[in-house]
């Protein structure tokens, strides 16, 4: 028997050697296909680790905080006062310095959860708390932090852009006085008297109800996640057409095997196995190459989640064993989903049956329709989906149905085309063109279906982008219509500041402070009435007279977040704070904001919170004053750098926002680089099986070069045909992404916009791709040596 | 004396010290007080807090009985440690532990506070020593009030003074090495107490004798010192002892003690004249401690065993170490609390 297992294996080896461009489309469709999904998950991994890091051990995400009102710190005497009655609580001040988030814990009594420093590391703990100070901070953010002279400890799991420091150094460096805020320490003494006894002006906020980076980026990461899958997706579609492929070929070898006595557990075994090592091989490669993506692409994520969310991550990759072994494991079972038919039909199949080339035309006929069949009901479920699914996975549901319902029902749709086109023709060759094309789509099917797959997610995404960078700039115009913005440290500072601007130069404050709207999180802006927003501001839902009511005090703005979060639409209230309740008069768009957002005149924001000093201000600058105003703040002492100008704020907004999606459409550029490679495989597969076809055509007179324009226009127009389902099938792509996943993601709806130069690129691109990967085919036919074709007839005897 | 948490505190020393350029042990002290032997105490200032010294503590033991006689042990200490010289409140760590030992069980906790906010600290004139909501209050010299509490117990007692004021060593000048490393050292071991524990399974009274430690220094023990075994003890006769070991690396120790009267009269002896031998060890967080010791006076005819009521009173704090009330049989019956540091 061992004598027999090696010989079957010999022989089932010896087909890769015969067909070595099998063997490497196998390997590297796999491998690709691993690596876009590894890629993909390898930036995830690094992501999530960094916001675990930052919610659970930094700022004490998970512990109970007590807030000051809005607008206001809590003092040392508050602190002492609830330490002394029992509480035990830990302060913690919390800031921006130089372009750092700077945490300043008290090591002394933070809970141990938190704590930057322990006790019992004696060395770092009498450092932060010496004189010159000391900052735990990731290495790559040492450099801000040298020129202070405190010592520096590495902290891997701090993420960059934050610094932890004592208390008293944050309070030096931010120049305050008071708290940030308060961390109740999850287990408490005891014996204590109500929390409100001791300290009635401080709120209890839970954990989770401040702005949780990982909730925000979930669906950034689901985005690429979906990209991920719909990458190896494609790469399975290779996979599964290159082992169908061999399997066939091989039947002869299989029966003369088990003609021989190898039993067929054996046989399917040794072939498992084999697939398994090419599997590994291949995942191996995948993971590389997915690596390779990653590190390449995570800067530019790092750099979006940043700018979008405030969430740091390390710039860098780590490698994680999990990591890689989910990868080699989903190369694995893709491997195994896609040979699953063909060793069924290994197994099903008569020991005497000879083998047939694709089951001829009929069952490819039957088996389109079956496929059509079945991609029409997903399209349905998409669309019973998109009308009445909630949340950001049934988002995610849609736009899985969609695109693999429209693949499936793509053979069928080529199917009718060529035959309406063979109907038509009438020149010979031309009626035979497009009967063979026929005939060639079985086996070209799944390379198109890869294509539809790959252009359609690069349509919709692009789509996306250019809806998301149009509405982006003209929203930008309208909340940044002010010239200049600047903000000032202390109240005197701000008085000293408002002194010192030239003449005809109008000051508008803006102050905000915040606190949790209708169970979100959120923040209250207070808005002076002034000619310039009246201007600028376009509204998504608006009763009449909003500016007027407004300013009247009689209501308040929300934005479109906080609107569609908590149902707050023109007609109903929203209590602003205990027993303030104010209707809401319109609806603003406020993208890329995680929090909820209203806004108050001026007056109400006054009263309201009379603590909230006015520090930050919008110049209407009139053009002459330009040249003045930073002289004038410096004459005054104050750093001219303190002014913001808008077209700066607008480009960095731009830059973060055009990073975001350089990723996605990084992302999506490979896809359509694997689905060219799926067509140029299949389409060189093909042209060796096809010469039988092309002989008689070439005997009646037909040149071989003229056969070889055949192959190409033939790849072209099915490319083309495929390029034009693609376009509406990338356009509700797009829909659902703007219209269903972005509002379960963000709160936000987009307004779709249609940029046909776009769909023009990429139908060339498209071209171009099938173009590239039938040309080698083609050329490959019009050379081949008439001996060979006349060897056709020959061998068919 | 209470060498005690002595390097404890120090722990936090080479830290603070090396940030702040300095060579490290050898010169420590330098810019702090030093402990001086013509010293006279003036109370009830001496009971507050001497800032221009490095290190200092409020020890507070006591053995206790419940009704139906089951002993109990409790600790309450607060440390206080400078950061730098020159006394500003702002440099000052505080640091409390307490504890309640039951035959059992061992509960702790552990405080730490910064200077200058007023979470914590010591006042002399009225007395009050406190971090959190932790106390010990009132005239100790008279009545008092002590507090400690933590997740799941706490004690509430009212002491009161039944003699007076014992200074240790030379008139309250400790020596701790033969290199002369002192400090100052007096105690109060004439405290009645009473008052209620509450423990997981409820209140209990209890009643008995506290032992209060008072000290302060700014040098560190000496170098190749690496822990030391403190004992506490009252006998039935009325008589008690202090007796400390500082262990070295080498395996030699330096012995101190004094033998104190029922009227408080204290008979200091040096290096030698007391002994403590390990008889048995226990396994206590994962490393051997001895929990039953030979304690020696010849002179005052002591041969006694000491034994621990709770082998496993392990201080599991920032610095951990062995803390807990024992008993006392052989030529002399009684109780007492034993420290150990450096296992």
């Amino acid at each position: 028997m061992t004598g027999l297992a090696g010989t079957a294996s010999r022989a089932l080896l010896s087909h890769w050697r015969r067909h070595p461009l099998q063997l490497f489309t196998l390997i590297a469709g796999l491998a690709l296909a691993t690596a876009l999904w590894a890629g993909v998950q390898a930036i995830n991994a690094e992501a999530r680790a960094s916001y675990a890091a930052a919610s659970q051990s930094l700022d004490g995400a998970r512990l109970v905080r007590l807030l000051p009102p809005p607008g206001r710190t809590i003092s040392e005497a508050e602190f002492v006062a609830l330490r002394r009655a029992g509480w035990l609580v830990s302060p913690v001040i919390e800031g921006r310095w130089g372009g750092l988030r700077i945490i300043g814990f008290d090591p002394l009594t933070a809970p141990a959860e938190v704590a930057p420093v322990a006790l019992a590391r004696g060395a770092e703990f009498g450092a932060f708390l010496s004189e010159e100070g000391a900052f735990a901070a990731h290495p790559e953010t040492f450099g801000t932090l040298e020129g202070t002279g405190a010592s520096l400890i590495g902290r891997e799991d701090v993420p960059p852009g934050t610094a932890l420091t004592d208390l008293r150094m944050a309070a030096r460096l931010l120049g305050r006085e008071g708290y940030s805020h308060l961390l109740l320490a999850p287990v408490q003494p005891l014996r204590r008297p109500p929390l409100e006894d001791v300290a009635p002006h401080l709120r209890r906020q839970e954990p989770g109800m401040h702005a949780d980076p990982g909730a925000l980026t979930e669906s950034f990461h689901l985005n690429l996640t979906a990209f991920g899958l719909l990458s190896f997706a494609v790469g399975l579609f290779i996979v599964h057409g290159t082992v169908g492929l061999a399997f066939e070929q091989r039947h002869a070898t299989v029966r003369t095997l088990r003609a021989l006595g190898m039993p067929l557990g054996g046989l399917i075994g040794l072939m498992a196995a084999e697939l398994a090592f090419l599997a590994a091989v291949a995942g191996l490669i995948g993971l590389v190459l997915g690596y390779l993506v990653a590190a390449a692409l995570l800067p530019d994520v790092a750099g979006t989640l940043r700018g979008l969310y405030g969430a740091e991550v390390a710039g860098t990759l780590r490698f994680r064993p999990g990591w890689a072994a989910s990868a080699l494991a989903i190369a694995m079972a893709g491997t195994a989903i896609a040979a699953a038919g063909a060793l069924h039909r290994l197994v099903t199949m008569p020991l005497l049956a000879g083998g047939t080339r694709r089951g001829g035309a009929r069952w490819a006929a039957r088996r389109a329709i079956r496929q059509a069949g079945a991609g029409l009901a997903l399209l349905a479920a998409a669309l019973a989906a998109a009308l009445w699914g909630r949340g950001l996975v049934m988002g995610f549901a849609t736009l899985g149905a969609l695109m693999v319902g429209a693949a499936l029902l793509l053979p069928l749709l080529l199917d009718r085309i060529l035959s309406a086109g063979h109907r038509l023709a009438r020149h010979p060759l031309a009626r035979w063109a497009w009967a063979d094309a026929r005939t060639e789509l079985p086996g070209l099917s799944l390379a198109f279906m890869a294509l539809l797959l790959a252009m359609a997610a690069s349509l919709g995404v692009s789509t996306m982008v250019s809806s998301f960078r149009e509405t982006f700039r003209a929203f930008l115009d309208q909340r940044l219509a002010f010239e200049f913005y600047v903000q000032a440290d202390t109240p005197e500072e701000a008085e000293q500041l408002l002194a010192a601007l030239p003449e005809g130069v109008r000051a508008v404050p803006v102050m905000g402070v915040d606190l949790v709207l209708a169970g979100q999180p959120a923040e209250i802006l207070a808005l002076r009435d002034d000619p310039v927003y009246r201007a600028n501001w376009r509204f998504l839902a608006a009763r009449p007279d909003p500016w007027d009511r407004l300013a009247a005090g009689e209501g308040v703005f929300v934005s479109e977040q906080l609107a569609r979060r908590a149902g707050l639409w023109p007609g109903t209230g929203l209590e602003i704070v205990p027993g303030l309740i104010r209707p809401v008069l319109a609806v603003y768009a406020d993208y890329g904001n995680p929090l909820g957002q209203a806004i108050l005149t001026e007056e109400l924001f006054r009263t309201t919170f009379p603590g909230v000093e006015p520090l930050r201000f919008a110049l209407h600058v009139p053009p002459d004053a330009e040249g003045i105003l930073p002289a004038n703040l410096s004459a005054a002492g104050l750093d001219p750098a303190r002014l913001v100008d808008q077209h700066a704020v607008k480009t960095l907004s731009m830059q973060v926002f055009e990073r975001t999606f350089a990723v996605t459409a990084a992302l999506s550029m490979l896809t359509l680089g694997v689905a060219g490679f799926a067509l140029l495989m299949s389409l060189l597969t093909l042209a060796d099986m096809r010469l039988p076809q092309l002989a008689p055509v070439w005997a009646l007179g037909v040149r071989r070069a003229t056969l070889g324009w055949t192959e190409l226009a033939r790849a072209l127009g099915l490319a083309a045909l495929t390029g034009l389902v693609a376009l509406p099938l990338g356009l509700m792509l797009a829909w659902v992404l703007l219209a269903v996943v972005n509002v379960e993601a963000f709160g936000w709806r987009l307004p779709m916009k249609l940029f046909p130069l776009d769909w023009l690129r990429l139908f060339v691109l498209a071209l171009l791709v099938a173009a590239l990967a039938a040309a080698w085919p083609a050329r490959h036919l019009a050379r081949t040596p008439p001996g060979r074709l006349l060897k056709v007839f020959a061998d068919e005897r | 004396m209470n060498a005690r948490l002595f390097p404890l505190l120090l722990c936090l020393w080479p830290a603070a010290a090396a940030a702040q350029g300095f060579a490290g042990l050898g010169t420590a002290a330098q810019g702090f007080a030093l402990p001086d032997p013509g010293w006279t105490p003036v109370f009830p200032a001496d009971h507050g807090a001497h800032e221009m010294f490095r290190i200092e503590w409020w020890y507070l033991t006591a053995t206790l009985e419940a009704a139906d006689g089951t002993p109990y042990g409790i600790q309450w200490t607060l440390f206080r440690t400078a950061l730098a010289p020159g006394g500003a409140p702002e440099d000052q760590l505080w640091m409390g532990h307490a504890a309640i030992t039951t035959p059992d069980a061992h509960h702790v906790a552990e405080r730490l506070a910064r200077g200058g906010t007023g979470q914590a600290g010591v006042t002399a004139d009225p007395f009050a020593a406190w971090i959190d909501e932790w106390r010990l209050e009132g005239v100790l010299e008279g009545e008092s009030l002590l507090f400690a509490q933590g997740p799941d117990w706490s004690f509430d007692m009212r002491l009161r003074a039944e003699g007076p004021v014992v200074l240790q060593g030379e008139a309250g000048y400790s020596v701790k090495s033969p290199q002369g490393q002192a400090s100052q050292y007096y105690s109060m071991p004439f405290l009645a107490i009473e008052g209620v524990l509450t423990l997981p399974a409820g209140d209990v009274a209890v009643t008995g004798q506290a032992w209060l430690d008072r000290e302060w220094s700014s040098q560190p023990l000496a170098a190749e010192q690496t822990g030391w075994d403190w004992f506490s003890l009252s006998f039935e006769t009325g008589e008690k002892l202090m007796g400390f070991r500082l262990n070295a690396r080498d395996g030699t120790a330096f012995t101190s003690a004094t033998w104190i009267a029922p009227d408080g009269t204290p008979a200091p002896y040096s290096d030698g004249a007391f002994t403590a031998e390990p008889l048995a060890t226990a396994r206590v967080a994962g490393r051997e401690v001895p929990v039953r010791w030979r304690v020696t006076l010849p002179e005052r005819g002591l041969d006694a065993t000491v034994a621990a009521l709770n082998p496993q009173a392990w201080m599991d704090v920032s610095i951990p170490y062995w803390e807990g009330p024992v008993t006392v049989r052989g030529s002399h019956q009684g109780r007492g609390y034993l420290e150990m540091t450096g296992y």
